[in-house]
């Protein structure tokens, strides 16, 4: 047995909500390594139960201050799903493009400004607007076309407002559309500009299989806005049944509860699994668009990857894929921006409806039981983040002994580092 | 010299965090206006000398007691941000159920450790002084700014004393609650530019109350338009459950007896 010691980060920094690092070494022998997850429980769940139904969206989007319009997707599909309203095209359309605002908001939120920093060897952006004020410059650029795309469709970014089960509060009119339209356009520049700088970045080395999950909406579109759940193991799930390959359980140092999937895919015995951009380019890679092809090819993003740090260049190349799918929606919605009727509920009378889109971070599940009375009898929610927890904590194990000959304070850092490249939502992982 | 500013979470989405985060044209300007010495959300920096403390979030576990109090003892000037750290916001909503109940909802019937909560979410002011309040949920980047400028300047940044239907008046956004739709514009405090019910949902009175609601008034109107008193009284308690403004309300309130 060699000497003990402990590396421990309370409050890991630039990442989303409160999460502790806790590992203890016996000489090279790993006796501890948890991702603590010590965020507020806001039984969100318990929140929805009661509520009217058309209330869901707007409750459910503060769960997540960063993928509001996520949550606020998979709650009005999941009102949907229950109530038998099926969306028109352009309802689609519209909520498509504000969830492509919401990944580019996201994603350069995370790789420029929380990510970015560790690759320029800086603690935060801030020394970065002095010794890389074009990096900087350009991700508030793209930071503000994402804000302005949400704020177009919902009124804002951070708790979207127009979401309703079959119709939108609001339709952006022509003349928004085209100022969107124009600052689109003036960005693609800033777009290649980001993929040349992470291409230029190199990450450690850490290798582990897991299994990967996305789900894929049928028609062929890069998954986004749901539909069966795809594993990199070959199953295929329907959303309802996602209880079958999500297995949600208690860990005495996460107030986020753990997902274990269903151990195939490489996931292992203990079914560990990764969701989020780097499992959607491992399903969907052919599903991209031409422009994100060439900066996966850029950034040399292999499909198998099984390093958790490629999560990184996975939200860069799917941060081209958004700017394209918001190019592609505002073009088709300027072609005939006439408000669409709203659908009708062919089953008024409720019952059970599942959500399943995929956010900036994941899969996210929302699962609601509608009475007759129009109230949420039972709701549900699974959380990208809370799925990924246990490949974190697997991760960190896979990346210590490489770390060992090292100063605490070093290991520290790197497993900071390694933690970031998930981009954790710790506060939604709990709810 | 700059003055030192300090951003702190507690049970919430960190959604005001990001609003901050949001002010991307004027972040260099705000940069060289104050000195940020922690934000955990964005740097690395975590220092205790800091003048002003900008708080999300409501306090819900135990142990947010005495780390709300120790933020209060460092700061000079203590800066409520949004619903849940101003009013408990939906946090609070589940106020009226025992925490035991709301354990065995979600957690298995846990409540120790990480699993363990108050048996109020509550705004911050329920545990120590507030200076000043940007509500909202989420908070507004303009209003957040106009805050920073004021008490750079040393003066008190202002709030909007008028309801949200004035706000929408002036934007010529048809009235919802005139179409049936549970809408609390008339006793919400304004300040948003009523944009809720200009892309389609009611007022929801995420920035608490104006200085003088009729809540008498509000049900009366919610029955005028085919609505229930339960409906006010429901529609009240999304952002504004915690017992405190409650107690302020219910008197003259609508029935509580909703759902």
């Amino acid at each position: 047995m060699g000497a003990s010691r402990a590396v421990v980060v309370r409050h890991v920094t630039r990442i989303e909500g409160h999460g502790n690092i806790v590992v203890d070494l016996e000489g090279d022998v790993v006796k501890r390594c948890d991702l603590e997850i010590v965020e507020a429980p806001r039984f969100f769940e318990a929140l929805l139960q009661g509520r009217p139904s058309d209330e869901a969206p707007r409750i459910a989007c503060r769960i997540c201050g960063i993928c509001s319009v996520g949550h606020a997707t998979a709650s009005v599909h999941a009102v949907e799903a229950a109530l038998g309203i099926t969306p028109g095209p352009k309802l689609q359309l519209v909520r498509r493009l504000n969830m492509a605002g919401e990944w580019l908001q996201s994603h350069i939120l995370h790789v420029c400004f929380l990510v970015a920093p560790d690759a320029l060897g800086a603690p935060s952006i801030v020394p970065l607007v002095g010794s890389h004020p074009d990096v900087v410059k350009r991700a508030l650029r793209l930071k503000r076309l994402a804000n302005d795309i949400c704020c177009t469709v919902s009124g804002r970014h951070v708790m979207p407002i127009s979401y309703h089960a079959g119709w939108m509060g609001h339709w952006p009119d022509r003349a928004a559309l085209r100022t969107l339209q124009e600052g689109l356009i003036a960005a693609a520049e800033d777009l290649d500009a980001l993929v040349e700088l992470f291409a230029g970045i190199r990450w450690p080395a850490v290798e582990r299989r897991a299994e990967h999950l996305a789900s894929l909406e049928p028609g062929g579109a890069y998954p986004m806005m749901g539909g069966p759940l795809h594993s990199t193991g070959g199953g295929v799930t329907a959303p309802e049944a996602y209880g079958d390959v999500l297995h949600e359980y208690l860990v005495d140092h996460s107030a986020s509860k753990h997902v274990r999937g269903s151990g195939g895919g490489g996931g292992g015995g203990g079914g560990t699994i990764r969701v989020g951009a780097l499992a959607r380019y491992a399903l969907a890679h052919g599903r991209l668009h031409p422009r994100a092809r060439e900066a996966a090819a850029r950034l040399a993003l292999r499909p198998d990857s099984a390093n958790p740090f490629d999560f990184v260049a996975a939200q860069v190349v799917e941060s081209v894929q958004a700017h394209q799918e918001a190019v592609d929606a505002v073009t088709a919605l300027l072609a005939d921006p006439a408000p669409e009727e709203p659908a009708r509920a062919a089953r008024p009378e409720g019952g059970r409806g599942v959500g399943m889109v995929e956010v900036p971070r994941g899969t996210l599940v929302h699962d609601y039981t509608i009475g007759a009375d129009g109230r949420i009898a039972a709701a549900n929610c699974i959380i990208p983040t809370s799925q990924n927890l246990a490949s974190i904590e697997a991760d960190m194990r896979a990346f210590l002994p490489a770390l060992l000959g090292k100063a605490s304070p070093e290991i520290a850092h790197a497993l900071e580092m390694l933690v970031r490249a998930y981009d954790p939502c710790v506060s939604c992982s709990v709810h | 010299m700059r003055p030192r500013v300090a951003f702190f979470s507690f049970g919430s989405c960190e959604g005001c965090q990001l609003q901050v985060l949001s002010v991307e044209d004027v972040l260099p300007e705000l940069l060289a206006a104050v000195e940020v010495v922690n934000f955990r959300e964005a740097i690395d920096d975590r220092r205790d000398d800091y003048d002003i403390a900008f708080v999300e979030g409501s306090v819900i576990r135990p142990e947010d007691v005495a780390e709300l109090q120790a933020i209060r003892a460092r700061a000079r000037i203590l800066v409520a941000i949004g619903a849940c750290a101003c009013l408990g916001g939906v946090n609070a909503i589940r106020n009226r159920r025992p925490v035991a109940e709301l354990a065995r909802a979600v957690y298995q019937g846990r409540q120790d450790g990480v699993f363990a909560a108050l048996p109020d979410a509550s705004p911050l002011a329920a545990v120590v002084q507030v200076d000043y309040e940007i509500r909202g949920c989420p908070i507004d980047r303009g209003e957040f700014l106009e805050a920073v400028r004021s008490l750079v300047a040393g003066t008190v940044p202002a709030v909007p004393p008028h309801a949200v239907c004035v706000e929408c008046t002036l934007r010529g956004t048809p009235c919802l609650l005139e179409a049936g739709v549970p809408c609390l514009g008339a006793v919400a405090r304004a300040g948003c530019g009523a944009v809720c019910p200009a892309f389609g949902a009611p007022c929801e009175a995420c920035r608490g109350f104006h200085d003088v609601p009729n809540f008498e008034a509000l049900g009366e109107a919610f029955v005028r338009h085919g609505l229930g008193r339960p409906q006010a009284a429901e529609k009240l308690e999304l952002f504004n459950n915690y017992r405190e403004v409650r107690r302020a309300w219910e008197p003259a309130g609508p029935s509580s007896s909703a759902t």
